[in-house]
């Protein structure tokens, strides 16, 4: 075989590529005016932008999602923060007595961030301090942060009809919508800090071993409180994008299966759940993906009662391509045993229960 | 986190050290807390509210919750392997549509019952195959369980559809005397059944051993010769049964299949096992802690309706507070231990 092939063959984004490519040309065939882009008023408008806005903060909470789970954690929580975030925000503007005025909304926009970076420090002192599995340290605040949302809001859905906010997730910079250039923004600084620093290393080789990292002088507790605190603030930047879009908070069904999404997004971008080696560039086409399948349902004219079921049989197909399991196997069809990772054939692996440890 | 020391206790269910005779760092200390914890509530309850104090309080506990009780059977099991199992709300939510939607079409009770427990069974079981074959972990496959058949649902109707078959009715309407002014539906003795099952199962046969064995470490339980694939795939084919008989019981108790229901259950599965103090790493806990679990979060929600002036959501909140005491406490006991 060519080399170049088998070389684009194991990247490890070659599937999810394949994959979102195939998505695209499928809609491209059912509706062949999907790539057009038209400018009105100044605003691009087009399938294309409209996957880019609606994706954007399925895109930032798996951001911040993909750090989280570089360390060997995960964050159940972030549905939980949007809810909050979005009440809180909605909550002061509807209260305030000028919602029209920038600086409400700023100060509204402000404390919640800081509340979603509290929260965010919540769930990492639970980790890093107390010991607590991630798992169950998120699953607390996704449980109780619903009910807190509701406590702000107080169990009613808050409309804001304020013209400054609704620019966080339905506005225009640009000639493009604002929210995927905050979500790209945040992604850009998030690259810069992890990939041109040893930061990226430092949160890696926690993933891999946080008791030999520790010993190497590396902070992991600090890493680890940190990346929590990166994901409670994406998760709060897009519980404003989607409060702000529909002009609503609904601490009922705001960020609904946003973690599910997130972390599918970056599993189907090859990081593993086991910690370790990440790449956001395969979480930025995960997110795509994901956003590109539920267009898809529409554009192809899927009945919207199978969605889910369409949703969950392309996840499976995608894990299934990318599992050890069967790349050994396929490795083994075209004789060329993998040598980078021998330990991959060994008969029981605990990369079944790694996702609690 | 997930260096798992030497002097953890074995996997032979029932073995403790004797060290002195109160043993803070035993396994059953999580357990014993709950119980204390249950009769505390019971008791702030009996002093706040009338009625509140009586058998009849306790048993109707358990009717309101007999479903829950037979999901945490199978989410037991699942954890106890260092697993979990996500789609256990959207299988639910699936039984009861699939019941419902066959006896509309005129089906016999007991095979639309069969069929419900067949095809949860079945959906375990391509879980437990996917997650051992193919080495997935069980939260994505287990999220895309969830996602399959919550969209199944979806597909059977997208309304609600009642139940009106008379063996339905009689199972939901019937009431088992105890005594004088007791009683319980034949929903609380299924149940009661399953956990006695799964009691003995998980202490008293080689399987459960092997459920342990897992949790503690599945490498070395292979090589102990442990059937760990047969096992691994097992416990999912359980929850999967546990998850539609569930469903079932759900059905008895609404009498009608809807795809919006049980949304969130697997939360309340999880928080009940996780509250009845097993470890979700695995190897570490009891069925009847999970029993307990699932009637500390029932007596919650009693409290809260006595109360009358609190919110629905502070459900929620007081649940997310102890489950934040116990996962605490869980964690200074492991550490007591070593």
């Amino acid at each position: 075989m060519n080399p170049t092939v088998t070389r684009a063959l194991k990247h490890r984004l070659f599937w999810p590529i394949v994959t979102l490519l195939g998505l695209l040309v499928l809609n491209v065939a059912v509706r062949p005016a999907f790539f057009s882009i038209r400018l009105q008023d100044g605003h691009l408008f087009g399938s294309l932008v409209d996957i880019l806005r609606n994706g954007a903060p399925t895109l930032l909470v798996a951001l911040g999602m993909t750090l989280v789970i570089a360390t060997r954690g995960i964050d159940l929580s972030v549905g939980a923060v949007v809810a909050i975030s979005g009440a809180l925000a909605c909550s002061i503007i509807a209260g305030s007595a000028d919602p029209n005025s920038p600086t409400t909304v700023l100060v509204a926009v402000g404390i919640s961030i800081v509340l979603a970076l509290i929260l965010g420090a919540w769930n990492g002192f639970l980790v890093s301090v107390i010991g607590v599995q991630p798992i169950i340290a998120t699953l607390i605040l996704m449980t109780a942060g619903r009910g807190l949302a509701m406590l702000i809001t107080e169990g009613q859905i808050v409309t804001v009809n304020s013209a400054p906010y609704k620019v966080i997730g339905g506005g225009y910079w640009l000639a493009l919508p604002a929210s995927i250039i905050i979500a790209l923004g945040m992604f850009a600084i998030a690259a810069v800090l992890t990939r041109k620093t040893a930061l990226g290393l430092l949160i890696e080789s926690v993933g891999i071993n946080p008791q030999a990292s520790r010993i190497a002088g590396v902070r992991s507790r600090s890493i680890i409180w940190m990346v929590y605190i990166f994901s409670g603030l994406c998760a709060g930047i897009a519980g404003l994008m989607i409060s702000s879009n529909v002009t609503a908070a609904d601490a009922n069904n705001a960020g609904l299966w946003i973690e599910m999404d997130a972390i599918l997004a970056v599993v189907i971008g090859g990081t593993s759940l086991a910690g370790g080696r990440y790449s956001l560039g395969g979480t930025l086409i995960g997110a795509a993906i994901i956003q590109t399948l539920t267009t898809t349902v529409y554009t192809v004219g899927i009945a919207p009662e199978i969605t889910l079921v369409f949703k969950a049989l392309v996840v499976i197909i995608v894990c299934l391509l990318q599992s050890p399991a069967l790349q050994t196997r396929l490795g083994s069809l075209r004789r060329r045993p993998d040598r980078r990772r021998p330990d991959r054939r060994r008969p029981v692996t605990t990369s079944t229960g790694g996702v609690l440890s | 986190m997930s260096i798992r020391t030497i002097d953890k206790p074995t996997a032979r269910p029932g073995f403790v050290r004797p060290r002195g005779r109160f043993n803070l760092g035993s396994r059953y200390t999580p357990v014993l807390v709950t119980l204390i914890l249950l009769i505390a509530m019971w008791g702030v309850g009996a002093t706040r509210y009338r009625g509140f104090l009586s058998v009849q309080m306790l048993l109707n506990l358990l009717i309101d919750n007999s479903f829950l009780l037979v999901l945490v059977v199978g989410m037991t099991f699942v954890i106890l392997t260092g697993g979990i199992d996500l789609s256990v709300g959207s299988v639910v939510a699936l039984s009861t549509m699939i019941a419902a939607f066959l006896l509309r079409a005129g089906w016999p009770p007991l095979v639309v019952i069969a069929i419900v427990l067949v095809v949860g069974s079945t959906l375990g079981m391509l879980v437990g195959l996917v997650i051992h074959y193919f080495e997935i972990q069980p939260f994505i496959a287990t999220l895309a369980a969830m996602f399959l058949a919550r969209g199944l649902c979806y597909v059977i109707s997208l309304n609600s559809i009642s139940i009106t078959d008379p063996f339905f009715v009689d199972m939901a309407q019937t009431r088992i005397p105890l005594g004088p002014g007791l009683a319980i539906t034949p929903s609380v003795i299924i149940a009661v059944i399953v956990v006695a099952i799964a009691f003995f199962v998980l202490h008293y046969t080689r399987t459960g051993r092997t459920v342990y064995g897992i949790g503690n470490g599945g490498q070395s339980a292979m090589l102990m010769g442990l059937p760990v694939a047969r096992t691994r795939v097992l416990v999912y084919v359980i929850s999967g049964f546990c998850s539609a008989l569930g469903g079932v019981l759900f059905t008895f108790y609404t009498l009608s299949g809807y795809s919006l229901t049980a949304v969130g259950m697997e939360l309340d599965a999880i928080a009940a096992v996780v509250i009845g103090g097993t470890l979700l790493t695995g190897g570490s806990g009891f069925i009847l802690g999970s029993v307990l679990g699932v009637l500390v979060l029932g007596i919650i929600q009693t409290i809260i309706s006595f109360e009358g002036t609190l919110s629905s959501w502070w459900t929620k909140i007081v649940i997310g507070a102890l489950l934040l005491v116990f996962i605490v406490l869980q964690r200074l006991l492991t550490t007591l231990r070593r």
